[in-house]
């Protein structure tokens, strides 16, 4: 085993594929680290798979490696210690043909089984994204995995259209009557292949992908892109342009939990509540375009800070309306408090508790409402939140009441943090021209949904070689089954709304 | 349960006056590149700049093509002579010159939603239209869950393989008369997904669309502007004056 370590950058772990499991599970389950995710990076003559892990603050970055010849296909899996990694793997299988032993289900992951024909490996060097595929006809005979085999049980399918205004994807609800008893989601009818597409194109190309993948959440993964590129140039952002980041981060955490509680509102059926909800998220769209041109903030960053300048006045009256909206968010908090018929429907119902959160790696503000305290922002610190004042709002119980208690005390914590970067604001330019050079480097973002990474590898060309993104998403769709099991049918759309999940961030 | 009544009324009326009046407020759409002059020397970086092509050299003159526009703002924010921009937002055009839905489609409509791969905003944006500012309800337009009961399909994304199947079933549910509604970029030309191995290039590759909204994502009184462009009630854009003239 060899390690390398500098300063600021990630402790390198080199191992052998046999040392490959204990070491992942003592850092994992030992040594209170946590799974950020796999990269596998196919090189000219060999396979390289870094699993990357973060503990709080000095404990630092752990990146253990394991190397093979292109060849050889198969690795030990981790999963038995770290259960964070289930999904990690079955993508690299699906997408790069590699096969880890002791996976128990691998396959029918991305590439559905229906529609993809044998053996494409669509993430290879040798697969060209250019050339047209052959698909299967899709099989109208296709029929889920069933795991409940009890006397009367059946499989209630949902989706991918399944309701009024919803992202595509579909439920396999495994039940005998009444309660739910395995919940299985069939993710990636919305695949895009953003890591394939993005393999030959210049850093700023790959940045309009990396805005547009999942767009409720754009500027927070174009920010965890913008990191990690400036990390391999070793560039230095403007001040200035650290501060107005951190605003508009905040500013749309602040308008994600304003549509998450929005959600959960139309959910319950709660109707002037949903009302509500949707001014405050409105009202913070509009605030977003006023400001910076677009709603969703879309075509503001660039490598080295940001294309064009926010002034003074214009983020002071943006912070003012915000702290409106705040106030109407703790007036609807607290009539929500005391609505009996709402709280009935979010008590005590998908209740994720502590220690399965934990194994399952669930990260934002799901896993602070089981009790798991951990946020990118304090553990390992960007653009300066280390002198920023906040708190780390977290609740015990891990049910619906909780995690939507926790979106009220982010949404107050952002505007917090908001006041402290007006306050702060330097004078000065927002952009430094930076020069790209060969390297890679991992970004990491506390987005309004939990940690996001994104693991970029440049070329001497200054073309993206390897862009790897693991959202947070893909972590919690992982755990979501957890909170609708034993649960009651018409308590699936609550669980839905309480979890804030992204299809478009999961599938990429 | 008395104090959501006096909520609800104390918080008064928040919901635009369009499609009476124009909406004044800031903040509510992203805008659009538009025609104007534009020196000649610099037509060619202008047109390389441009990430998804909305600009291209005809003769005389550059032709914009919004439909393009993925907002990268790349044109007016990274550029010595940023091009014209307007804050307009009634946006929704006619394919193929058919200019009358008919008598089916002057009341109330029905609106099936499908996601074929959208980033989420599109979408989210589509939702906006229920909330109280802009209470598509008023207007008569409901968003109905099944096809069964639908007059209008509203597709975002660029539609993906997987979606295709889907997309196609939904459409083959639904009675005729019906029409398409494309919403965002993505859904007009596969915006910056396409054209690749897993996805189309909007949704005329699956399907027949009637009408079409650009933006990236299109505002919600943009969508709205489409949705009466069904109706009969608005009328289409023209994008007249697009065409920016070399001097």
């Amino acid at each position: 085993m060899q390690c390398g370590f500098a300063a600021g950058s990630p402790c390198e772990v080199t191992c052998t594929r046999v040392t490959l499991p204990d070491l992942c599970g003592h850092l994992f389950l030992d040594w209170n680290f946590s799974f950020a995710g796999l990269i596998v990076e196919e090189g000219a003559s060999e396979w390289q798979l870094r699993y990357a892990f973060y503990g709080d603050g000095d404990a630092g970055w752990v990146h253990v490696l394991v190397a093979a010849p292109l060849a050889e296909k198969t690795f030990p899996s981790i999963v038995k210690f770290v259960h964070a990694a289930d999904w990690h793997e079955r993508e690299a299988e699906d997408l790069f043909g590699i096969h880890f032993e002791g996976h128990p289900r691998l396959g029918d992951f991305i590439l559905h089984d229906d529609a993809w024909q044998e053996g494409v490996e669509p993430m290879r060097r040798k697969f060209d994204p250019r050339e047209a595929m052959r698909h299967r006809k899709p099989d109208e005979d296709w029929r889920p995995h069933r795991i409940v085999q009890e006397p009367g049980a059946f499989v209630m399918p949902v989706g991918p259209k399944y309701s009024g205004v919803t992202e595509s994807v579909h439920f396999l609800l495994e039940t005998v009557g009444e309660d739910v008893i395995r919940s299985t989601p069939r993710l990636f009818y919305k695949w895009r292949a953003i890591e394939k597409l993005a393999e030959g194109k210049s850093a700023d190309e790959v940045l309009l992908l990396a805005e547009r993948f999942a767009a409720t959440t754009a500027f927070a993964h174009g920010l965890a892109f913008c990191q990690a590129a400036e990390t391999v140039c070793g560039a230095n952002v403007p001040p200035r342009a650290m501060t107005l980041r951190v605003f508009l981060a905040e500013l749309e955490r602040l308008r994600q939990h304003a549509g998450a509680i929005q959600e959960i509102c139309e959910s319950t059926a709660l109707a002037v509540a949903n009302a509500h909800a949707g001014i405050c998220e409105e009202e913070l769209l509009r605030i977003s375009g006023e400001i910076t041109g677009h709603r969703y903030l879309f075509g503001l960053l660039t490598l080295g800070g940001l294309l064009c300048d926010l002034a003074n006045d214009a983020c002071a009256k943006a912070l003012e309306k915000s702290q409106k909206v705040l106030s109407q968010l703790n007036a609807l908090e607290k009539h929500l408090r005391v609505s009996s018929s709402f709280l009935d429907r979010l008590e005590e119902v998908g209740i994720v508790p502590e220690r399965t959160a934990m194994v399952y790696g669930l990260l934002g503000p799901i896993a602070r409402a089981s009790g798991m305290v951990r946020d990118l922002r304090r553990a390992q610190p960007y653009l300066g939140y280390e002198n920023i004042q906040f708190d780390v709002p977290f609740e015990e119980e891990g049910d619906g009441y909780a995690r939507l208690r926790i979106l009220f005390a982010e949404a107050r914590q952002s505007v917090r943090i908001m006041e402290q970067a007006v306050g702060a604001l330097q004078s000065g330019n927002v952009r430094e021209r930076i020069e790209l050079r060969a390297g890679a480097a991992l970004g990491w973002v506390e987005a309004p949904r939990g940690g996001a990474f994104h693991w970029v590898r440049l070329d001497g060309n200054g073309k993206v070689a390897r862009y790897r993104i693991i959202p947070p998403s893909f972590a919690n769709w992982h755990g979501f089954h957890l909170s609708v099991e034993k649960f009651a049918f018409q308590d699936f759309p609550i669980m839905l709304s309480t979890f804030d999940l992204s299809v478009a961030e999961n599938d990429r | 349960m008395s104090q959501w009544v006096i909520n609800g009324i104390r918080a008064g009326i928040k919901t635009t006056a369009y499609p009476g009046k124009p909406e004044t407020a800031a903040g509510v759409t992203p805008g659009l590149p538009v025609g104007g002059d534009y020196p000649a020397n610099d037509v060619n970086s202008l047109i390389s700049l441009c990430p998804t092509r909305v600009f291209s050299n005809s003769d005389s003159q550059i032709l914009v093509d919004p439909r393009r526009c993925i907002h990268c703002y790349r044109c007016i924010r990274d550029i010595e002579r940023p091009v014209n921009w307007e804050q307009t937002y009634e946006w929704g055009t006619i394919r193929d010159g058919q200019h009358e839905f008919g008598q089916p489609f002057e009341r109330s409509i029905h609106i099936c939603v499908v996601d074929a791969g959208d980033c989420g905003a599109c979408l989210n944006e589509v939702k906006q239209l229920n909330n109280p500012y802009y209470n598509m309800h008023r207007l008569g337009f409901f968003i109905t869950p099944t096809p069964r009961h639908a007059d209008v399909l509203l597709v975002v994304g660029p539609v993906t393989d997987h979606m295709k199947f889907a997309l196609r079933k939904v459409y083959d549910a639904m009675p005729t008369p019906k029409r398409v509604v494309a919403v965002g970029a993505c859904a007009l030309t596969g915006g910056v997904f396409a054209e690749s191995f897993v996805c189309a290039r909007g949704v005329a590759d699956v399907l027949p669309v009637d009408v079409e909204v650009p933006g990236n994502p299109p505002p919600p009184l943009a969508i709205l502007h489409g949705l009466l462009v069904v109706t009969g009630r608005k009328t289409p854009a023209t994008w007249a004056g697009s065409k920016t003239i070399k001097t």
